[in-house]
């Protein structure tokens, strides 16, 4: 193929995308007519057009006219939306989008930012750092633009004066250094006089760093990750007769014919044998930031949404996600809302299960919190249902670009993907104050008590350990309390008399209910021979607790007998034992019965974990909140 | 690398997003250079065939040229060509500037054939550096059921991710020449070979730069006779795209109204 498959500057020639952002009325549109003007990129039309716009209202030139090119925003004063301006500095190009400095216009910013290579944060020399300062550098940050450039506008106001421009130059270094940005320049500026804009400044002797074109021309030309193991988000499959095409454009890395790639969670693999193209030759390899049509083969099934990847990388997996939100509805976001989470052309329904931490944009402190307010920045958790293939997010990179849309497919926020999302990683762990019905609604199931009661060799173990293994993959929490297990350490001191038969169930009731009071779905497998023992367990455990019967003839447990107790028992090892004494209570009406002596294991764990699963959803009053 | 082949990639990246999300789906074909490369592109991103209909809002203003160019492509390239017409300037908002009264037209006959067809999405060729208020466009720029572009309420759109909201009567308009220049468009079209109505190169000193209905667009002085000498001349220009449009330039706001009522 004709073009170099690499980032060699000489032959990437596109323009440079870069971003003006800060507080309103800091000078952004000022600084780009400035700019455009002193650099001569100013088409005669566009100038003439400024000209008489200020002319007509009466004003010398405002530079921020040029830009303002809606009528209602030249009334209003301010720029409403984001405009695209190319330039060239020395025969490089760049692109300028200029972003709004209003609250409610975040969206528009962050939507000429994200593919920027770099960022203009503009603030007042006098004002200093402002909230829409603080607001724009996080969303910097957390939208991954490479490169921040200070220009630290209206310097004369502080009369260019060195002490009072250094000082507010390291209130915004500060700044900047909370949210590991390390500026490539703090360039105190006028941009209304053109200081320090396209020439040096006179009235700024004291000033040795760069101007702001001369910073411009410092950056770095937008890299493509062509070094990155491969990543080919599918977003169709074509036909065209017999022939097969996948698709896509390169994410990162790059493919050539004869490699093989893996597809998608499925973990299939394939080999490329052909990369289709019309009216050009058919490249051998192709890399990042290509759009290509593959032929695979063997023919694997292959979706919109899989990925294709190096089988020497494969991405991360997981199926509870930490993710890092700029929330961009108008309604705040709360715990247990649904979403989708769109990762390049996938999309996963996700659930947010937990906000870790909100950002207080007053000093971006992180600070305890059960919603998201508009425009708001905050550190969640999303469970899914499936596994999610993620690279983790970094600024400047293309993996974990998560973003969430909602049931009308509107997009409601970045979700930058920070990683898989660890246990207890919480940065403020919940208090007693949370509910129980709060805790159902952050997790989309209610903690709650099966009380497996039965002879010896029903299957009560069995059963339980499969629904916990279940019920895990479906990324509930379960746990299991047994009789034995709980009698070699919290009831060690408990014998089998009736008394202490009793005591053995009080206790596993009273650690059963804390327990599905903390949001867990607890198994308990336990002989429990007497409806009255059954009944104070249910008096402890209250509305959270269903009886289960594993109920199996007493010939058939014996032919089982797995533990060798009924052995013992007829050996007259073991006295007392509910399995042969006659002594076991049938419940008479349980919660739930499953007949082992007749049902397959598969099929009683089956049933079993039918109602488990329809006995968890929150009832209505913990699904709101 | 080139930029033309990150351009080529991203524009075949959003059109093959709109086939995938928005079905029915068109293609917009005024036979001007930008829809030219747009149709292009399609056939690169669907290699060979374009699986939609491609439109024409026939203003039945056109110049000859670009109704033989029509009818030659259409046949060649294979395309599912549809027409659609104009009703009569009488029945066009009379507030308007006479020819901006004129192209808004063309708005009625694009939103007569999006009702027709009932269509999800339609695909045109405007880009931003043509037109400030074209600036501010998304990719995927959705449309309410009266065709509206509400331009103080666009949707974010970031990481390559479009918004297709999903609401009764509305459709997506869907910009996949957004982020080209008009040196580009004209660097591809050289590059590419792609096919062009003569009109936009000089005879007598004058060349079409974008092209309209006959009544209201007017050719600029250039001695640019090939598509060599066009890029050399926008390399050197600094007149604006459209100053042969009359629309754009009878009142500060007159294209900022015609595009919030729908038009392209």
């Amino acid at each position: 193929m004709n073009a170099p498959l690499s980032n060699d500057p000489a032959a990437a020639a596109a323009p440079t995308p870069i971003v003006i952002v800060g507080h309103v009325d800091h000078g952004k549109s000022t600084l780009i007519g400035r700019l455009l003007f002193d650099t001569d990129n100013l088409q005669d039309g566009r100038l003439d057009a400024a000209l008489a716009s200020s002319r007509k209202r009466g004003l010398g030139i405002e530079w921020s006219f040029l830009l303002d090119s809606l009528q209602a925003e030249r009334d209003q004063g301010v720029t409403i939306d984001a405009t695209r301006l190319p330039f060239t500095l020395a025969g490089r190009g760049f692109v300028i989008v200029d972003a709004p400095g209003h609250r409610q216009f975040l969206r528009n910013m962050i939507t000429g930012a994200a593919g920027a290579a770099g960022a203009v944060l503009v603030v007042d020399a006098a004002e200093g750092v402002r909230e829409q300062t603080r607001r724009h550098a996080m969303l910097l940050r957390l939208i991954g633009v490479p490169e921040v450039i200070v220009v630290l506008n209206k310097a004369d106001l502080l009369a260019f004066d060195p002490t009072r421009t250094n000082a507010a130059a390291a209130e915004l270094g500060a700044l900047l250094a909370r949210l590991e940005i390390t500026p490539r320049a703090i360039i105190p500026a006028s941009a209304r006089d053109g200081d320090n804009i396209a020439t040096r400044s006179t009235r700024m002797p004291w000033y040795n760093g760069p101007t702001l074109v001369e910073a411009l021309m410092g950056l770095s030309a937008p890299l493509l990750p062509v070094s990155g193991p491969l990543r080919l988000p599918v977003q169709d499959v074509y036909r065209q007769g017999e022939r097969r095409f996948v698709v896509g454009r390169i994410e990162s890395g790059r493919l050539a014919l004869g490699d093989t790639v893996v597809i998608g969670a499925g973990g299939h693999r394939a080999v490329i044998t052909a990369i289709e193209t019309w009216n050009a030759p058919a490249p051998e390899a192709a890399c990042a930031g290509q759009s290509v049509a593959l032929v695979l083969e063997p023919e694997v099934v292959v979706a919109r949404g899989d990925i294709l990847y190096d089988p020497a990388h494969p991405p991360e997996r997981a199926m509870r996600l930490a993710t890092r939100v700029f929330w961009l509805r108008q309604e705040p976001l709360r715990v247990g809302e649904s979403f989708h989470l769109r990762l390049a052309t996938a999309e996963y329904p996700v659930r947010v299960t937990a906000i870790d931490a909100v950002v207080r944009i007053e000093d971006l402190s992180a600070q305890p919190g059960d919603e998201v307010p508009p425009e708001g920045f905050a550190d969640i958790t999303l469970a899914c249902a499936e596994e999610v293939l993620f690279d983790a997010f970094r600024s400047g990179g293309a993996g974990g670009r998560g973003v969430l849309v909602d049931g009308y497919q509107r997009i409601v926020g970045g979700a930058p993907v920070l990683g898989p999302a660890r246990r207890h990683d919480a940065i403020f762990p919940l208090d007693a104050a949370v509910s129980h019905a709060q805790r159902a609604a952050a997790k989309g199931y209610r903690g709650a008590v099966f009380w497996l009661t039965g002879l010896p060799g029903a299957g009560k173990s069995t059963l339980a350990r499969q629904a916990e293994q279940q019920l895990f993959a479906e990324g509930i929490d379960a746990v299991v309390l047994d009789g034995d297990t709980l009698r070699s350490g919290l009831n060690a001191d408990l014998g089998f008399s009736p008394r202490e038969r009793e005591e053995n169930v009080r206790r596993t009731a009273e650690v059963a209910r804390l327990m599905a009071e903390a949001g867990l779905v607890v198994i308990v497998a336990l002989i429990s021979p007497q409806a009255a023992m059954r009944a104070a367990a249910r008096r402890i455990a209250g509305d959270l607790f269903f009886e289960v019967h594993i109920a199996a003839d007493a010939a058939i447990c014996e032919a089982r007998d797995p533990k060798g107790l009924y052995a013992r028992a007829r050996k007259g090892d073991l006295r007392g034992f509910t399995g042969t004494d006659g002594s076991y209570e049938v419940p008479n009406a349980p919660d739930l019965g499953l007949d082992t002596g007749r049902l397959s294991i598969a099929e009683a764990a089956a049933l079993l974990l039918a109602f488990i699963s329809s006995a968890i959803v929150p009832v209505a009053s913990e699904t709101r909140r | 690398m080139t930029d033309l082949d990150q351009l080529e990639s991203q524009s075949i990246f959003i059109l093959r997003e709109a086939y995938q999300r928005l079905k029915p789906l068109a293609m917009l074909w005024s036979l001007g250079k930008d829809s030219n490369v747009c149709l292009w592109l399609a056939r690169k991103a669907f290699l060979g065939q374009v699986p939609f209909p491609v439109m024409h809002v026939d203003t039945g203003k056109k110049f000859p040229e670009m109704y033989e160019f029509r009818t030659r492509y259409a046949a060649e390239w294979g395309l599912d060509l549809i027409i659609g017409t104009c009703p009569p300037v009488e029945e066009i908002d009379p507030s308007l500037p006479p020819a901006a009264r004129s192209a808004a037209r063309k708005t009625a006959g694009l939103a007569a054939l999006i009702e027709r067809h009932r269509l999800a999405g339609v695909i045109a060729g405007i880009r931003r550096d043509e037109q400030a208020t074209r600036a501010k466009e998304r990719v995927f720029s959705p449309r309410g059921a009266s065709h509206r572009w509400d331009v103080r309420n666009q949707p974010p759109e970031f990481w390559d991710q479009f918004a297709a909201p999903i609401e009764a009567g509305a459709h997506v308009r869907v910009h996949p020449l957004l982020a080209w220049r008009e040196v580009d468009i004209w660097r591809y079209i050289a590059r590419e070979n792609i096919p062009v109505v003569d009109l936009y190169f000089a005879r007598n000193g004058q060349r079409y730069r974008s092209l309209g209905d006959q009544d209201i667009t007017f050719p600029v002085a250039s001695e640019a006779a090939t598509v060599e000498e066009i890029i050399a001349e926008l390399y050197a220009t600094r007149e604006p795209e459209r100053a042969g449009r009359a629309m754009d330039h009878e009142a500060e706001d007159a294209f900022e109204r015609l595009r919030t009522a729908g038009y392209l």
